[in-house]
């Protein structure tokens, strides 16, 4: 659908403003990260070459990529999140980097302890020979979509939003190149602290945890055996993530101070202190990557739509990173979003309109919000040091290994494929 | 409102045309009078879409799938319908013989920048001129006709050899003057009262023979229902009420 499919139409056309001009595009998508170049890749693959669809991000700079490439963070990618990126041909591009976790094991545990009791295991494929979920690396994830974007057709620019006015026709973004942008869809996939979402004057609740997650990659002598372990400590969990070739992801939760005082640690004493919770299991250790500690928030924004504008992943939503939902629900929102838009842009309607936008609000605002809810009771009963919490939490958890039914359930919802489940979560095309 | 053409030897009835040009500025109102025909578009669209990329190998899913084809919309009020086939790259003819819905439908294409071309004329004139299309419709169009077989008579003329047409209507059963007059126009105001007259309403038999006397042959049809609970329409066996019709001239 070119918009203005007239005899005059052009892409770019004189706006009202005589310095500069307009350029049109269908979808414009204000941050390049995860779920941005996720949703442009599906929509241009969908839609084609008639439909316009342009992210733009700062980061897309030569400064900002480098800057990527040094990202310590992984992602547990849940099956239905896979789905989608191998319907989008993005997995492919990284399958190689990325590990099945083939079993994960939960302990609730003091810091002393020398036996940390087991109470909780998810040995589970969602589906005979589908495992539950894949450690991927950041970086590569990105680079791969990076890739997928231009070979698709995407349209990415180094820019930021500057302004953003809505109209019944088209809205309006301006960049901070100057350049003014009308498309009938503006997506707001900036981040938690997204400038679009503030320009559009949606408000977000929002607390920052009292801890923050330090995040490094370590080696280790033996092979973890796709096992993700969870440990429960005091301070918040301590998770041991497989990466291919030896290595896990460390997401360690600490007070924040505490976290702030770890992470700036010699290398020697980060390494002792990193050593006493890791436990012995995989022999030596050595820590083979960057380290950083990154703040803990929950945020959700009072509407993921507006005018001319709908919201996916963390500037519609940040949870706990305590259930690895983070990204997943982001992708669930990309695979909501991606079909509603598709659906209206076959039909010959308008993709920005009010009914297209208010059917992907109501499709992911009550799974967000119930998700967040979830993630952030889980906190609060695991981080709890007292003991009758503990008794609760061995027994509650305890309950639900021995029931097979319920434990399936549980890993078909950290999946991502309970509910009414978009075409894309279901490895379906749109 | 004063300027009301006369249609001498047409089906189009004076009376009818004042009723829907009152509310020119209400066609695009998403909330507004006609909200139930915009939740009704997406599926009437999908309907027309999908018979036509059947009937010309399309494929549904391109957002250019009606590329090339020259598609006639009898009756097309402020453009709700016109404007969407269009975007999907048909080459759209909009008529209607009220002027004000026309100048509304103008309006309106001309801010979304999609190009249809609009008129003030009847179908009859149409035929007269030896217009011929790939896709004819006439949609929630024929229960407002003085003469249903003559209409469909002088529609299916402007549809070219191995051509569609395509029919919305509502049926003359005792459930429809319930539902659709006695319940839409009354109780639930969800169209304007005396949008429709029971004695008009089509029957799906009256509708087939309508159109066997115009030369095509019926390839489908279909029943429409509300369901309250999902808040929309869809399709259905039951025709009772509303439903589409699809027929096409052999090649």
């Amino acid at each position: 659908m070119r918009p203005g499919n007239g005899p005059d139409s052009e892409l770019t056309v004189s706006g009202m403003d005589s310095r500069h001009d307009t350029r049109r595009v269908d979808v414009l998508i204000v941050g390049a990260g995860l779920p941005g170049l996720a949703l442009a890749v599906a929509l241009k693959q969908a839609l084609g070459t008639s439909f316009d669809v342009m992210a733009v991000d700062p980061a897309l700079t030569p400064e900002g990529r480098a800057r990527r490439r040094r990202d310590p963070r992984a992602l547990a990618i849940v099956a239905a999140a896979r789905r989608l990126l191998e319907t989008i041909g993005v997995w492919e591009r990284f399958a190689e980097n990325a590990q099945p976790i083939l079993d994960m094991v939960v302990t609730d545990s003091r810091l002393t302890d020398t036996v940390r009791p087991v109470f909780l295991t998810f040995a589970g494929d969602v589906e005979p020979g589908e495992p539950f979920a894949h450690m991927v690396e950041n970086r590569d994830l990105l680079a791969a979509l990076n890739a997928q974007a231009e070979a698709a057709g995407v349209v990415l620019r180094a820019d930021s939003v500057a302004g953003f006015e809505p109209g019944p026709f088209w809205a309006t973004a301006s960049l901070a190149s100057g350049l003014r942008m009308a498309a009938r869809v503006v997506v707001a996939a900036d981040g938690a602290h997204s400038r679009l979402r503030e320009l559009a004057g949606i408000d977000v609740v929002a607390w920052t945890y009292p801890q923050s997650a330090i995040v490094t990659t370590v080696a280790h002598e033996r092979d973890h055996g796709g096992r993700a372990i969870e440990h429960f400590l005091p301070a918040g969990p301590f998770a041991i993530l497989p990466l291919t070739g030896r290595r896990s992801s460390i997401v360690w939760t600490e007070d924040a101070a505490e976290a702030v005082r770890i992470a700036a640690l010699p290398e020697a004493e980060f390494h002792a202190e990193l050593e006493r919770r890791f436990g012995l299991e995989l022999g030596d250790i050595s820590v083979v990557g960057p380290r950083q500690a990154y703040p803990l928030r929950f945020s959700l924004a009072r509407r993921f739509v507006g005018e001319r504008l709908a919201l996916v992943g963390d500037a519609a939503h940040v949870i706990h990173p305590i259930a690895g939902q983070g990204l997943n629900m982001g992708l669930r929102d990309v695979a909501a979003l991606a079909e509603t838009i598709a659906e209206a842009a076959r039909l010959g309607l308008d993709p920005g309109g009010r009914e297209a936008l208010a059917r992907y609000q109501r499709w992911r605002r009550f799974d967000t919000a119930t998700m967040g809810a979830v993630t952030d009771g889980l906190n609060r009963l695991f981080s709890n040091r007292s003991a009758a919490l503990k008794l609760v939490r061995d027994f509650g958890l305890g309950v639900v290994d021995r029931l097979p039914a319920l434990k399936a359930l549980f890993i078909r919802e950290a999946a991502g494929l309970v509910g009414e489940v978009p075409r894309l979560l279901r490895g379906e095309p749109l | 409102m004063g300027l009301k053409p006369k249609w001498a030897g047409s089906t189009v009835d004076d009376r009818e045309i004042a009723q829907f040009s009152a509310r020119a500025a209400d066609w695009w109102d998403e909330s507004g009078p006609l909200r139930m025909l915009h939740r009704l578009n997406p599926l009437r669209i999908a309907y027309i879409r999908d018979h036509a990329a059947a009937l010309f190998g399309r494929d549904p899913r391109r957002v250019d799938c009606l590329a090339g084809l020259r598609l006639l919309d009898i009756g097309c009020g402020g453009g709700i319908l016109s404007e969407p086939l269009a975007r999907l790259g048909a080459a759209v003819v909009g008529i209607d013989p009220g002027a004000d819905a026309i100048a509304a439908a103008r309006a309106h294409a001309a801010l979304s920048g999609v190009a249809v071309d609009y008129r003030i004329t009847t179908v009859e004139e149409m035929a007269d001129a030896s217009e011929r299309f790939d896709i004819v419709l006439a949609m929630e169009v024929v229960e407002h006709v003085t003469d249903l077989d003559l209409f469909i008579h002088r529609a299916a003329a402007t549809v070219k050899p191995g051509g569609l047409m395509i029919a919305a209507t509502i049926n003359r059963t005792l459930k429809s003057f319930a539902l659709a007059i006695v319940a839409a126009e009354y109780v639930l105001g969800w169209v304007p009262r005396g949008t429709h007259r029971w004695d008009r309403l089509v029957t799906p038999d009256e509708l087939e023979r309508a159109f066997e006397g115009g030369g095509l042959e019926t390839i489908d049809g279909v029943g429409v229902v509300f369901d309250p609970f999902a808040g929309a329409w869809r399709r259905s066996d039951d025709m009772d009420v509303n439903y589409m019709m699809a027929a096409r001239r052999p090649a």
